[in-house]
């Protein structure tokens, strides 16, 4: 897709100048560049699939949509391997703890793409007694692709904004997963 | 027969000259200490291009089976760099360490799968005079060295402390060793053939026609079942039950993240390159150019073809059929696998031996 | 002889309700008695239980059995209460058909009815330390707070005995010993299509026992339909079994419009049943593509993808959705046939036809899938039907069980298609079935295509509907199954009680029979043949 046909772009271009700002050197930011070239083209997914977006999602895969075209090719079962957590349906008070559990597993550096209505807010399902309103109340959300389900046109633009964002990353220096300092004691 | 084009193959006389001009500027010992590193790092580098020509190729062939296009926005036309680009991603991939696992053999264990298949792949036949490993018992040497792998996978399921690596484990621990037999078995009776283990004297024996042809009916036999035998070797489907991604998730590697991971992945697609390039090494002839008997033109065009050329055309036509057959079939159950070696292969393995011999004695091969 | 008469000499003085269904009220203590005579009685034995829908009636607790005569097709209901709410007891019928064992579990966990008798009174869907049952009227929603600790499974189960001086004796049964080698299948993995997971006990590669826990995916959908008016009740439906969205979503139509008598157009009959049998086209072909991606093969399952998405297409046209369509509204559909319709539908079933032949020859014939299908993972007839496996698995062990001919909806009575019933029981079969009834639903579409008459494709109906005090049901054959709609209304403009019969359920409780003795690869095909939808179990 091409730059202007992206709708936040002023969003990222702040999120450019912000990181700008801490400046690093340049040998080390074409390094950087060719790691998140590589890392944002080979976004491996691995799938929390629970109601009706996993199957939005296969059809992704599938021969008319072929995810495959754009390196969204290979799907791991395992979260050890996975780069991305798809979240692709309802999470409930029972699944909380799980997708936690699966947030944690997942090797570094790790994405997570809220799929769906109920994922992002509940969805219909925001008056239940038994689902999570927003999963982004558990683990921090790169994306958040609505729909009811999505449909694969939207899974692109949401996963392509996932490569826009992994883009920006720095894999030297570590700006983006700047924490607080522990207070010396 | 004519077999004079074989010294327009060989490669002998660049090598020794490379040899004798280092020589000539240093002493022998440290000559050969050089040539050694240079030859390692050929052998790495050329094991990591394969495989990244390997998966790409994997990646084509399915979706062309599967009405698809498969990669192709990554690097311009075609999705070129699709592959260095999950190379790179898994380079700078975490590396998970587990609490709860036995650090050594963890740690080990892709080091293990990853030697047994480099020492089995520098014994390929490249060309004639660019063995790199090359001794009188060789085919021996690579049916020792490549069994090195199960021992990585068995260690990778044990120490990996999970339920499902340790019954991906077990069963390619006990498919891999069933049909080590088979595999054994069909290579000696192409060395029967051939009257000689050493690689590049297999090749050689089959100046005169491949051993495909050579032993009639019985070599076709027993080259369906040395793919079905090295297929189930690799861990590729029909035979991927350690990895069975279905039913454990990852199989033996579910708890592997990163390089580890990534040396795995490695192995996997090179070991499907060793399997077609031994076939094609015993039964295609390796580096022989393709001859018709009778057709002296024919012939002579086919001499002017580089035997590297020919080696790879033959082992990437043995790689595509068993990608044909991965896309094609579905999974096949533990105990049927088991059923199908030891009832079936090895009996028909055994026969063919023995009718293989049969043959030799009497003399009835080309 | 009548139902009625034949009850009223089993219990003397039991009492008829017969504001929508007709129901019979038994009193609990002789319930079980009743229960027995009419499930072995000798002309029409109610041998297959539809549901067990838990209630909550203010003073006391209950629970609705709904029967059904496997050989007749005559239906009746049962109620029955407890004596109060505070320490609800009913007796099991678990002892009569299998499927209460699971039915009654879920009763208790929503209602905290205890069941004496049954072997198995755990909590099915919340967790295990869940506080209160939140169906009850009096639940308050916000006495159980996001609990982010993992949960502890017992590995025991408890069973109540009342006995005869009105003590209550517990005792314990082992789910799995100490030293069983239980390998978690789910809730994330890549074959258990969606969030269910199941505890397996092993043996080497032989399974032992199947223990599935549910509720990963329970949405708490029935409990949110009591504060919705029936319009919007309407947009959960799809959410159910996805695949089967449409005939969801009809059958809470039908409900409605006939509780509310609502007479819809012949034009919306027509469009309903078409979709209805595009729907089932569409769920088969991705119940193909899971199958075969289960057991491994990974070509064939974008063969029923590309198909899957010509049907997509044609929905998509008229509904506006893809795989969730919210297309049935009460008294009709929610807008008219696309223009291209008819073309589009009759340039499909002619591709399908044509292209058929491909899944057999990749699939069907292929040597490695019929030994890894035929002769594994049978459930018997009777099994099937005591379990409640009704769909494509019941008729594949030879239970004739198809809603579409036995209690005719839409325009089932008009068309002409056969009922496909094959009597091995084993995987194979329940995989031919569904193959074979694509090609009777495409039967079926061809014979309506051309005669859709003009008119009102909906009726107008009223914003807020108000249904008279009764109790109403319905039941469509959805692409997995019986597929119905219970119905307790007290007269308002919300319902009292929605409930589903969820067409899973049954089927993930019959794994257990199913898969003992099998290997864990056969575990996995077994639960593709069967084709269950989890948030449709889990509701």
């Amino acid at each position: 897709m091409k730059y202007e046909e992206f709708k936040n772009n002023d969003y990222l271009e702040n999120m450019v100048k912000e990181l700008q700002a801490n400046g690093v050197n340049v040998a080390v930011s074409k390094l950087d560049d060719l790691i998140n070239w590589g890392r944002s083209n080979s976004v491996w997914s691995f799938l929390l699939g629970t109601s009706c977006c996993a199957i939005e999602f296969m059809t992704l895969g599938a021969a008319r949509y072929d995810m495959a075209r754009f390196g969204f090719e290979v799907t791991r079962n395992s979260p050890r391997q996975g780069d991305v957590l798809l979240v692709l349906g309802t999470i409930t008070n029972k699944m909380a703890p799980l997708m936690k559990r699966l947030y944690d597993q997942l090797a570094e550096p790790k994405y997570v793409v809220a799929v769906g209505g109920c994922t992002i807010s509940g969805g219909p399902f925001k008056k239940s007694y038994h689902v999570v309103k927003g999963i982004d109340k558990i683990v921090p959300v790169d994306v958040y692709i609505p729909g009811c389900p999505p449909r694969p046109e939207a899974f692109y633009y949401g996963l392509m904004q996932l490569q826009r964002k992994i883009k920006l990353e720095h894999f030297f220096g570590g700006v983006n997963r700047k924490q607080p300092k522990p207070i010396e004691e | 027969m004519n077999t004079s084009f074989l010294d327009y193959y060989s490669i002998q006389p660049v090598t020794s000259w490379i040899h004798e001009a280092l020589c000539s500027v240093m002493p022998e010992a440290l000559a050969i200490f050089i040539e050694c590193v240079v030859i390692g790092v050929v052998i790495v580098a050329l094991y990591a291009v394969l495989a990244i020509i390997l998966i790409y190729m994997e990646r084509k062939v399915c979706a062309a089976f599967q009405c698809r296009i498969g990669p192709n926005r990554v690097g311009g036309k075609g999705g070129l760099l699709q592959v260095p680009a999950d190379v790179l991603k898994i380079l700078t991939k975490e590396i998970i360490r587990l609490k709860n696992s036995d650090h050594l053999l963890y740690d080990l264990a892709p080091y293990l799968v990853i030697l047994a298949s480099i020492l089995s792949f520098s014994c390929l036949p490249w060309n004639k005079g660019a063995h790199i490993l090359d001794m009188n018992i060789g085919i021996l040497f690579v049916l020792a060295a490549s069994s090195i792998g199960v021992v990585g996978i068995l260690l990778a399921g044990w120490a990996s402390n999970n339920k499902y690596t340790m019954i991906g484990a077990v069963r390619s621990g006990a498919m891999i060793i069933s049909y080590e037999l088979s595999l054994g078995i069909i290579v000696l009776s192409m060395v029967v053939l051939s009257e000689t283990a050493s690689i590049s004297g297999i090749v050689e024996s089959q100046a005169n026609g491949w051993n495909l042809f050579k032993g009639h009916a019985i070599a076709i036999l027993a080259f369906v079942v040395y793919l079905i035998a090295g297929n189930a070797e690799a861990n590729r489907g029909p035979f991927d039950l350690a990895e069975a991604e279905q039913e454990l998730t990852a199989g033996y590697h579910t708890e592997y993240s990163g390089l580890h991971f990534g040396f795995f992945y490695l192995a996997e697609y090179l070991n499907l390159f060793i399997t077609a390039g031994f076939a094609s090494t015993l039964f295609l002839g390796g580096w022989m150019p393709l001859h018709v008997a009778g057709l002296d033109g024919f012939n002579a065009v086919m001499d002017y073809i580089p035997g590297v050329v020919w080696f790879f055309g033959k082992t990437f036509f043995v790689v595509w059929l068993l990608m044909w057959i991965k896309w094609t079939f579905i999974r096949l159950r533990i105990d049927q696998v088991l059923v199908f070696e030891w009832k079936y292969l090895m009996p028909t393995s055994l026969l063919i031996l023995i009718l293989m011999v049969v043959l030799k004695v009497f003399g009835l091969v080309f | 002889m009548d139902i009625k008469d034949k009850i009223s000499t089993l219990v003397p003085g039991v009492e008829f309700k017969e504001q929508g269904d007709l129901i019979a009220v038994i009193p609990a203590a002789s319930f079980h008695r009743a229960a027995e005579a009419l499930r072995y009685d000798k002309e029409d034995a109610m041998d297959y239980l539809r549901d067990i829908v838990g209630m909550d009636w203010g003073e006391t607790l209950g629970a609705l059995y709904y029967l059904e005569s496997t050989t007749t097709h005559a239906r009746i209901v049962l109620r029955t209460e407890t004596a109060d709410r505070e320490n609800p007891l009913l007796p099991s019928v678990s002892d009569l058909w299998k499927t209460a064992v699971i039915k009654e579990r879920e009763a208790f966990d929503f209602f905290g009815i205890r069941f004496t008798g049954n072997p198995d009174m755990r909590r099915i869907f919340l967790r295990e330390d869940w506080v209160g049952h939140p169906f009850r009227k009096d639940y308050d929603e916000k006495s159980n707070e996001l609990n982010m600790n993992n949960e502890v499974n017992a590995d025991v189960t408890t069973e109540y005995t009342l006995k005869a001086d009105g003590t209550l004796t517990t005792e314990k049964h082992v789910v799995f010993e100490p030293d069983d080698f239980v390998v978690n299948v789910g809730p994330q993995h890549p074959s258990t299509h969606g969030a269910l997971r199941l505890r397996v006990a092993l043996d080497g590669e032989t399974v032992k026992r199947v223990d599935p826990v549910c509720g990963y995916i329970h949405r708490g959908i029935e409990k949110m339909n009591e504060s919705l008016t029936y319009p919007q009740t309407l947009a959960l439906t799809d959410r159910l079994d996805y695949l089967s969205a449409h005939q969801s979503r009809h059958a809470l139509c039908m409900c409605i419009e006939q509780a509310a008598g609502i007479e819809i157009s012949e034009r919306a009959k027509y469009i309903r049943t078409i979709m209805d049998e595009l729907q089932r086209i569409d769920s088969h072909l991705l119940f193909y593509s899971c199958l075969v991606l289960d057991m491994g093969g990974f070509t064939p399952f974008f063969y029923g993808f590309r198909e899957r998405e010509m049907i997509l297409q044609i929905m998509e046209e008229t509904t506006g959705g893809r795989l969730i369509q919210n297309y049935n509204m009460i008294g009709g559909v929610q807008a008219d046939l696309h223009p291209d319709f008819q073309k589009k539908v009759k340039e499909f079933i002619k591709h399908m036809r044509g292209i058929i032949h491909e899944y057999h020859e990749i699939f069907t014939g292929n040597v490695i899938v019929t030994t890894r299908l035929k002769g594994v993972g049978v459930l018997s007839k009777e099994d099937a039907i005591s379990f409640g496996a009704t769909g494509g698995t019941g008729r594949a062990s030879g239970w004739a069980n198809d809603v579409r001919k036995h209690h005719p909806y839409g325009l089932y009575d008009k068309v002409d298609f056969k009922e496909i019933v094959y009597t091995e029981g084993d995987s194979f079969a329940r995989y031919m079935v569904r193959m074979d009834e694509i090609m009777e639903s495409m039967k079926i579409i061809e014979q309506l295509i051309d005669n859709i008459p003009e008119g009102e494709y909906r009726v107008k109906t009223k914003p807020i509907i108000r249904i008279p005090e009764g109790n109403y049901s319905t039941s469509v054959e959805s692409s997995r199954g019986e597929f119905a709609v219970f119905l307790e209304s007290h007269g308002d403009k919300t319902p009292y009680r929605l409930h589903y019969r969820s067409t899973g359920l049954p089927l993930v409780h019959a794994l257990d029979t199913a898969c003992r003795g099998q290997k864990i690869a056969d575990l996995i095909a077994i639960g593709a043949s069967m084709d269950f939808v989890i948030p449709d179990i889990d509701r």
